[in-house]
Formats: C-alpha cells, structure tokens, sequence
C-alpha cells in the first residue's frame, strides 16, 4: 500500500516525464453497472472485438478468463481442473481475501509516480489477479480482457501476476473498445513477480479508437532461474499511448524478454519501450520492437538497459520502418553499464522500405505494391514472439486479419 | 527467333555509361555465358534485361520471345518467362522462402507434394522453408535458395549471376547438376569468373564483356581458356580491332 496518501495526492496533477500530459477532467468517471455473465453469453458485438484483441468468447484452448467491462467485473473464473493450481479474480476481491497481497501492492511501481499513477489508486476499477501456485505447469493460456463500452470513460485497472516458484504459465490479455467509443483514457497499473524457477509468457494486444489514450505502467521483478517474457501488439489507431515497463533481473539466472510489434496509423502519438535492469549473476535480457509507421504517426521507440552485475548480458534492437512522409519515427535505445563485465549492445535502424527488397520481390513476380505489403507484414513477423506453434498461428492470424484493413 | 535479343544496348546508371551499344543474341534452346573483368557491366546487363529502373536505357532495345520489354516493369518481364538466380540477394526479414514458393505453385495441384519434390532436389529441409529470406544463409544455401526459385517459377529463359562463386565442391556439384538439367529445354544467360559452372553445364556460346561493350564471341571453352591463360588483356586487344575469337 502507498505509505502516504499525502504524497500519491500531490502527484494528482504531476505529469509523466513521457508522452503527452492529459487533463483528466477531460474524461467521464460513471459508467452503467454490469451484471456478470458467462463470457459465451457476451454480445457480439464485444465478442468480436474481444477475438480480435485474442479473447476468445468460447474460451477454446483457454483455460480461464477474467472480463471486466467499464468498471464492472462481468466474468472471472477458470476450469474446475485447476482448482488448486492456479487462482484467478479481480484484485478488488483478492485484496479483500488475502492480507499478504498488501505487500504485492504498489511495491514495484510508486504510486505518486505521476497523475495516471494517483489516479489509479484513487480511483481504482478492478484488475485482475492472477495467481500460479507453486510448481504447477500451465500449458494453455488464460485471458484476461479489459474492455471499454462507455465512451468518454476514464478505467484505471490495477493488475498483479504472482507465479510461485517452478511454475509455468502463459496470459493473454486484449484491451479494446466497443466500435461505439471513440474517446477514453485506460490507465493499466500490472505488477508481476516471478519467483524462484518460475515461468511466464504473457502477450497483450491493443485495439483501441482513433481519439483513445492510454497509459499502462508495468514492472515486473525476476527472481532465481526465473524467465518473463512480454509479448506486445498494437496495429490500431490511437491518440496516445505511452508506456515504458521495466523489468527487474534481480535473481541468479533471471531473463527477461521484450518483444513488440507496432503499427502507427492515423495521428497516432505512440510512445512505448522496456527497461531491463540486469542484477543477478548470469542475468540476461532482451528487447525487441518492429515499429512501422505510416500517415502522421509519431513512434517513440526507447530501450533502457541497465547492468549492475559484472556477469550480465542484454541486447536491444529496434527497427522502424516509416511508409509516409508525414510520419516519424524517434528510435532511443540507452545503455547503461555501471560495472565492468557487464555486456550490453543494441542495434537500431529506422528507415524506408528498401528499393532493392521490393526490386528483388518484383524479380519473383510479385507487383510492386505486392512486394510492399510482403515486406511490411514480414516486418510484423510474430516469429520474435517465441510462442509455442498453436498461439504463434493465433498472434499470426490476429496481425495478418489487422494487416489485411491496413496494408 | 531468339528468345532474348538486346540490340545496341546503352545504358546509364546516376549519369555513367556503363554498358555502350551492345548487341547480343540469346537463339531459344540456347545457352550463353558472359566473361568480364570485375565492374566491366555483365550483372549490369543482367539488371537491365530485368527492368530495375535505376539502369537507365539511353538506347536500344530489348525484345523476348518477339515482345519488347524494353519499357515494361520488372513483374510484368517476369510473369513474360523471365527468371534470375541473383548472385548476392537482400535478406528479407520476415520473408519467408515459403512465401515465394508458395506463390509459384498456387496454381499447381499438389502444391505441397512439389514443394518437397524441390526441397529434396536442393538438399533443403523442409524447416528451411520458414527461413527468413537470405538472413544468415550461408554461401551454399543462398546459390541453392536461389535456385529453388528458379526451379518454383520455370521460367522459359533463366538468368544466373555467378552461380559458382563461393560455393564448396559438393554444393557446385549439386547446383551444377540442376541448372544442366533445368536448362535442357530453356534459354539461359549464365556469368562465370573462372568457369567451374561449365564442368556442368554445356554453353553454346560465351561473350566477353569490357568496359561495357562487348569485345568478342565464340566458343565457351576456347574463350575461357584463353582468359585463364592471359587474362583480359588479349580479350581488350580484341575490343580495338573487333575481331572475332
């Protein structure tokens, strides 16, 4: 818990040190009371918005959903198989069920770290926790989806992970929007900690409106021989997006793995990276985002690596690939070495499609606007990704039906 | 008729000459070879012949199969008959070398079945396939890659720039054994430096190319042993007096 209310009140109107600043009075706080439902009996119109952002209303190969809709918890619940291997709800309920959780609380991430922060523990909607219990290995994913249907709607979702040492898991989580709502803020506070030998893959996809913002914060704390690895996609328009989660390898053999996918559209101002702060022995990290940004998209695409161990390795690469004039790309990777033996090394490049890809392709027989739109879905290759095959074919699936309405 | 024919060929690229009024003819059923020291404009020809558009043609012409693409798109000369096995590709990430198989064989019936008949030709595996376009093949792997392009497309005339060069012994055999059998019934248009292709494959005619014009023709094997033995010193004679080899 926030040790001082005091200070998370005078970080109210404290803006971030990134991305643009919001006036939150610009957005609505009330939304309509949802009844919970069971996910098969969702409207189809959130269904199919749902299954685009990998939400699957049928829950096919899915062993767990949570669905939140505005600020109303609409579905948490998981097969009766894993009863006593994993636990799934909202945060508000399992803060009420588990004192110990206060210490899970806030712990990663300050909550007088800037506005978005303070107001989500002022005005905290809900979440979900997500709890692997030790030495249980999960081998189909759970989902958890936060949807808005109230446009104007400010949701502020307050998330924590908990893998128990030796376990597996993987997560995916979809936020989107009704086709109704144009205009929002969803501001995503998610602590994950992953103990000793734990293990998890988590994928988020984000599909949001032309006029959205959002601010998600992230952190997440790797203990011994544990691995965590984030998988992000965002193909849609958005007003602005800026997110910069960090990863701390504090155990022995801790990895920690970003991987992104971004497409910017429209006006779109996306400002998005990961930090990695390598503190245990034989730490490692990874950080890779394909950014491609056409109309009057900005791209911000950051990339923080910090080594503290003298036995530590992380690579960064971040590749842009601008398709408008009107459109730019802002590629920073840092690299922070604060002992010798660390290694740490990046590669970026931002530039237009190569002239001698597309003649190559045109050599193949493909015209050359076939050629371009290989080349940009090749950029968005979920291979990076490092899913097992069947949720690989789906990441795949769900980039190719979003490449299809934008290429 | 000839299958490719260039006629009094100039070309420029950003503002230099580098090929000047040459002729060559390609009859069908033919396979030529192109000798030149290094930069003299043989893939440059190559390139032109494919249509990239920054090998300006400032004159002459170019006709296949009786059609002039001297002004078509690069696509267009391809889906024409045209093929080309480049000698240094771009890696593509995210390409797959299935990507463009696939789109070869869409139309054939048992896609999938000729997919492998084709990997086992060229020794690939069938993972090979989800490689990422020429990222981090090794110099056997691009030639074969290559190659098993080709031999998706079947094009009626096949371009191949140095199909030899920095390959081992058992990749060269391999290679050389499927172009000589590919190009039995096609036209071709093949460049060599040192000619260890021709251990494999039966050209019927070879021209030699220096400072972008061609000094002379004739026999293949005479004219490579000629090469071998003086260089292109002998072959720059030729280009001033225009004597025939």
């Amino acid at each position: 818990m926030p040790k001082d209310r005091e200070e998370v009140l005078k970080a109210v109107d404290k803006p971030a040190s990134l991305g643009p600043d919001l006036e939150i009075k610009d957005y609505i706080r009330e939304a309509k009371a949802l009844y919970p439902c069971p996910v098969s009996s969702l409207p189809k119109e959130i269904a199919d918005q749902s299954l685009k952002v990998g939400i699957r209303a049928d829950e096919k190969d899915r062993i767990g959903t949570y669905f939140q809709i505005d600020h109303s918890v609409v579905f948490q619940g998981f097969q009766k198989a894993f009863e006593g291997k994993i636990e799934l709800m909202s945060t508000t309920e399992a803060i009420k069920k588990y004192d110990w959780l206060k210490d899970y609380w806030w712990r990663l991430i300050p909550a007088n770290m800037d506005k978005y922060t303070a107001l989500s523990e002022l005005n905290w909607d809900h979440g979900y926790f997500i709890r692997v219990l030790e030495n249980q290995k999960i081998m189909l994913p759970l989902q958890a989806c936060l949807f808005i249907s109230t446009n104007g709607l400010n949701q502020n979702v307050h998330n924590v992970v908990i893998i128990e040492p030796n376990s597996e898991a993987q997560i995916i989580t979809g936020c989107t929007v009704h086709p109704n709502v144009q205009k929002g803020l969803h501001v995503g506070i998610t602590e994950f900690y992953l103990k000793k030998g734990a293990k998890l893959t988590f994928t988020m996809i984000h599909n949001w409106a032309q006029n959205f913002d959002v601010r998600p914060r992230t952190a997440v704390l790797v203990e011994d021989d544990a691995t965590f690895v984030n998988n992000y996609i965002c193909l849609k328009p958005v007003k602005s997006l800026q997110t910069y989660p960090v990863a701390y390898c504090k155990g022995s053999n801790s990895k920690a793995r970003f991987n992104s996918i971004i497409f910017g559209e429209g006006n779109s101002n996306i400002d998005l990276g990961a930090k990695i702060v390598l503190q245990g022995p034989k730490s490692k990290g990874e950080v890779i985002t394909h950014a491609i940004a056409s109309d009057s998209s900005q791209i911000y695409s950051r990339g923080l690596l910090i080594g503290e161990h003298s036995d530590s390795k992380a690579h960064l690469e971040c590749r842009g690939l601008l398709v408008s004039d009107r459109a730019f790309i802002h590629a920073i990777p840092e690299l922070i070495g604060k002992v010798s033996g660390t290694e740490l090394s990046h590669e970026a490049a931002v530039g237009k499609i190569a002239e001698e890809q597309i003649r190559y392709l045109m050599a193949r027989g493909f015209s050359e606007a076939e050629a371009k739109s290989l080349i940009v879905r090749g950029f968005m290759d979920v291979t990076i990704f490092g899913l097992p095959d069947a949720l690989r074919d789906e990441m795949k699936r769900i980039v190719d039906e979003t490449a299809k309405g934008v290429l | 008729m000839s299958s490719l024919s260039v006629e009094n060929l100039s070309v420029e690229v950003n503002g230099k000459r580098i090929l000047d009024g040459v002729n060559l003819a390609i009859p069908k059923g033919e396979v030529h070879v192109l000798f030149g020291p290094n930069a003299s404009g043989k893939t440059s020809l190559l390139m032109t012949i494919l249509g990239f558009p920054n090998y300006k043609v400032v004159s002459g012409e170019i006709w296949f199969n009786g059609v002039n693409i001297t002004n078509m798109s690069t696509d267009e000369r391809v889906r024409l008959g045209i093929g080309v096995a480049f000698q240094n590709p771009p890696a593509i990430r995210g390409v797959k070398l299935a990507d463009i198989l696939h789109n070869f064989l869409k139309s054939e019936s048992e896609a999938k079945k000729k997919e492998v008949e084709l990997c086992e030709t060229l020794n690939f595996t069938r993972e090979f396939l989800s490689r990422d376009l020429n990222l981090c093949f090794s110099g056997g792997e691009v030639k074969r890659s290559e190659l098993l392009q080709i031999l998706a497309q079947k094009p009626s005339f096949v371009m191949l720039d140095e199909p030899d060069s920095g390959v081992d012994v058992e990749n060269l055999g391999v290679i050389g054994k499927v172009i000589d059998d590919f190009l039995k019934e096609r036209s071709g248009l093949l460049i060599t430096h040192l000619g260890y292709i021709l251990r494999y494959v039966k050209a019927d005619k070879a021209h030699v190319l220096i400072e972008g014009k061609v000094a002379c023709s004739g026999k293949p094997i005479k004219i490579l042993d000629q090469i071998l033995k003086e260089g292109y010193g002998w072959c720059e004679k030729c280009l001033k007096i225009e004597r025939k080899c």
